[in-house]
């Protein structure tokens, strides 16, 4: 191990940043496939059905683009948090908060024009997630609770709080299950349907809606936000080296707080796409461990936007063929993919350095030899 | 009396449901002490749940299906030592991927082998661990106070619960009074002196994490084959983070730990009490908000509102050797 040091700044950086990410996302999906065959079924049949499902009919494609919305918001809030060095575990508390941010905003201000009720409902779920996020980034940096402990906690309070509020106070009181009224029609985003019928394309009912292209602009906001302004800097400051931020006269207190704050948000915009898109009332439990596979979608794309965005693709394409599988393959169930996002975590997170040097020093050498030759 | 045997019957069930929650603080303190964080204590737990009741249904005692367990948290353990100790991962990282390969694990296995729903069969009297009745609890009833505190509280608990009350003082011993304490200690405190002194700081983690393994194995085992009679999803329940923060809130001192536990498992006994009870005054609280109590209760202890914790000087930190 310890003979294959590399001079960092000779390895090509597709090196570092592709290949090496590559090797570990290969390796989870190997075990995984050790654990689909204890499972009782073919891998080889399962990865059939997964490419099926989720490329081989426009439908599936569909729904495949609407996973990916919702692993993009719930990405971006783990890696926005990241680059503060903040764990936020608590994505999927904020998601449930955020839905109830939307549905607020939308069912009282519905009497105002459609794009305006957009906005605000969007605005109403960013908020509403940072709301909830705000606590848990205090008491991190005031306190010094483990932000990784409250998060954790506050996904079980909001679970409570929102139950609480499905079955006393909004439930749907013609309904007997915990869910709200349905919005007004006439505010819903459009769904795909709507452009494919432009598009010359005929589909059948898919999820798929406006907020896709909201999630890809925030790709964008979160890449100028953290690479291009002085924030940004800031708050990677006080994630490389807290004692140097605090010496160049950066607040780590005002840091952690927006930091936290940006990331519940995004990951409150996931309620946009689930109940202003899609289901247009909030149901026990519509974030549904998104908030969860958010964590694994950014450490593959190593918290950086251009990696996050195939990093969700590829968990769309592993929750829409996974349902094509647990639907075909009556041994695996979708928790079976609960447990291949946990290899994803374990190797290209915790497990990142396992063949690192030795597949650097393997390109250094042979660009060496090209070099001299 | 009516009162007095509600009372008793209030401590017994705290002493039960603060049961895994003791193991697991005290798999946390060796843990952590090394200077290795763990948060997966409640994947561990899930496993260990999940293992038991499989190897105990397979092979007809709880005993194997404990030994099994064992082996089972050991291994994880050894994992999450290999990300964070050998490869110097990031420790928090290799505790979520446990938490989250575990719970799909456990379900996706038990579904694929046991039906869609995600249970395991229901383990008969020999394959699960009895309440034990201390000798003369019956004869003794009748004595005023020691009678029920002997009968009624002590008397009629599952093996786990006597073991995670011993486990305290044996943990105490071996963490304070003994060279490999020490050891474990300033490994977690100052890892560079303690490799000036010859003491290998890796196999020192490692060995913590053994020991870690071990104690979180019963906790698991005392859900499913104790007070459950077998495995259902998640059945853990937050009680890993729980632990966790009894142990933070207990300053990583087994006898502050198990305070702590033992106060969450009073209010998790106290709030099964609650529910639908109307309170004079205030009337029925909504039963959401009586089962989110331990959780708040958490975050209001490691707030620090009673006392600031610190925590061993190293954690969370790879140690690299200087060549």
């Amino acid at each position: 191990m310890s003979n294959t040091v590399v001079d960092k700044s000779k390895v090509p950086w597709w090196v570092s940043n592709v290949i090496v990410p590559l090797v570990n996302l290969t390796l989870a999906l190997l075990v995984s496939g050790v654990f689909v065959f204890i499972a009782g079924e073919n891998p080889i049949e399962a990865v059939k059905l997964i490419i099926y499902g989720s490329f081989g009919y426009i439908q599936g494609f569909a729904y495949t683009l609407y996973y990916t919305t919702n692993f993009i918001f719930t990405g971006l809030a783990f890696a926005v948090a990241f680059h503060c060095r903040l764990f936020n575990i608590g994505g999927e508390g904020q998601a449930y908060i955020g839905g109830l941010g939307v549905f607020l905003v939308a069912i009282n201000l519905s009497f105002l024009p459609v794009p305006i009720v957009w906005l605000l409902a969007i605005f109403g779920a960013f908020l509403f997630g940072a709301a909830w996020a705000y606590i848990p980034a205090y008491l991190q940096s005031k306190r010094g609770s483990h932000v990784v402990i409250t998060t954790i906690m506050f996904n079980f309070i909001a679970s409570s709080l929102m139950i609480f509020l499905l079955v006393d106070v909004i439930r749907d009181t013609n309904q007997m299950a915990p869910h709200t009224v349905k919005l007004p029609e006439a505010i819903w985003l459009p769904s795909f349907e709507a452009f494919s019928g432009i598009l010359g394309i005929k589909i059948r009912y898919s999820p798929l809606n406006l907020t896709f292209l909201l999630a890809i602009a925030s790709l964008f906001f979160v890449w100028f936000l953290v690479w291009k302004t002085k924030w940004g800097y800031e708050m990677r400051a006080v994630g490389h080296n807290t004692q140097a931020a605090i010496y160049a006269g950066i607040s780590p207190h005002k840091n952690i707080i927006i930091a936290m704050c940006i990331s519940g948000g995004l990951a409150g915009l996931l309620g946009v796409n689930e109940i202003l898109g899609v289901s247009h009332k909030i149901q026990a439990g519509f974030p549904a461990g998104y908030g969860f596979t958010g964590i694994a979608v950014a450490l593959m794309g190593r918290n950086h936007p251009i990696g996050i965005l195939p990093a969700a693709f590829l968990f769309g394409i592993l929750y829409q063929g996974g349902s094509e599988v647990t639907f075909e393959m009556p041994n695996i169930t979708r928790y079976m993919f609960v447990a291949v996002q946990g290899l994803i975590i374990l190797f290209s997170g915790a497990l990142e350095n396992l063949f690192r040097p030795q597949i650097e020093s393997f390109f250094v050498k042979r660009l060496n030899r090209e070099v001299s030759a | 009396m009516e009162f007095l045997s509600d009372i008793a019957s209030l401590i017994n069930s705290t002493l039960r449901i603060s049961t895994p929650l003791v193991f697991a603080a005290m798999a946390g303190i060796f843990a952590e002490r090394s200077g290795v964080i763990d948060f997966s204590l409640e994947g561990k737990m899930l496993m260990a749940a999940f293992v038991a009741a499989v190897g105990s249904y397979y092979l007809g005692n709880p005993w194997l299906g404990l030994l099994l367990a064992i082996l089972a948290c050991v291994c994880l353990s050894m994992l999450h030592g290999f990300a964070s100790v050998t490869h110097k991962g990031d420790q928090v990282v290799s505790c979520v991927a446990i938490n989250i390969l575990i719970i799909g694990l456990t379900t996706a296995l038990a579904a694929a082998w046991f039906g869609q729903a995600g249970l395991t069969p229901t383990l008969n009297e020999d394959q699960r661990f009895l309440e034990i009745h201390l000798p003369f609890a019956d004869a003794l009833r009748d004595i005023p106070i020691i009678g029920t505190i002997y009968s009624d509280i002590l008397s009629g608990h599952y093996v786990f619960v006597y073991l995670a009350y011993l486990s305290v003082p044996l943990v105490f011993w071996i963490v304070f009074k003994t060279s490999f304490g020490l050891r474990l200690r300033a490994v977690g405190e100052n890892p560079s002196a303690v490799d000036t002194a010859g003491i290998n700081v890796f196999s020192m983690r490692y060995k913590a994490l053994a020991v870690n393994g071990v104690l979180i194995a019963f906790a698991g085992a005392h859900l499913s084959t104790a007070v459950n009679a077998n495995f259902f999803r998640e059945m853990s329940a937050g009680r890993g983070y729980l632990a966790l923060a009894a142990m933070i809130f207990g300053k990583w001192h087994p006898k502050t730990a198990l305070i702590a536990c033992l106060l969450f498992g009073f209010t998790d006994a106290l709030q099964i009490r609650l529910q639908g009870v109307e309170l004079p005054a205030i009337g029925e609280i909504p039963v959401q908000l009586i089962q989110a109590i331990p959780y708040i209760l958490t975050v209001v202890l490691l707030a620090g509102f009673v006392g600031k914790a610190i925590a061993p000087n190293a954690i969370g930190q790879p140690y690299i050797k200087e060549r």
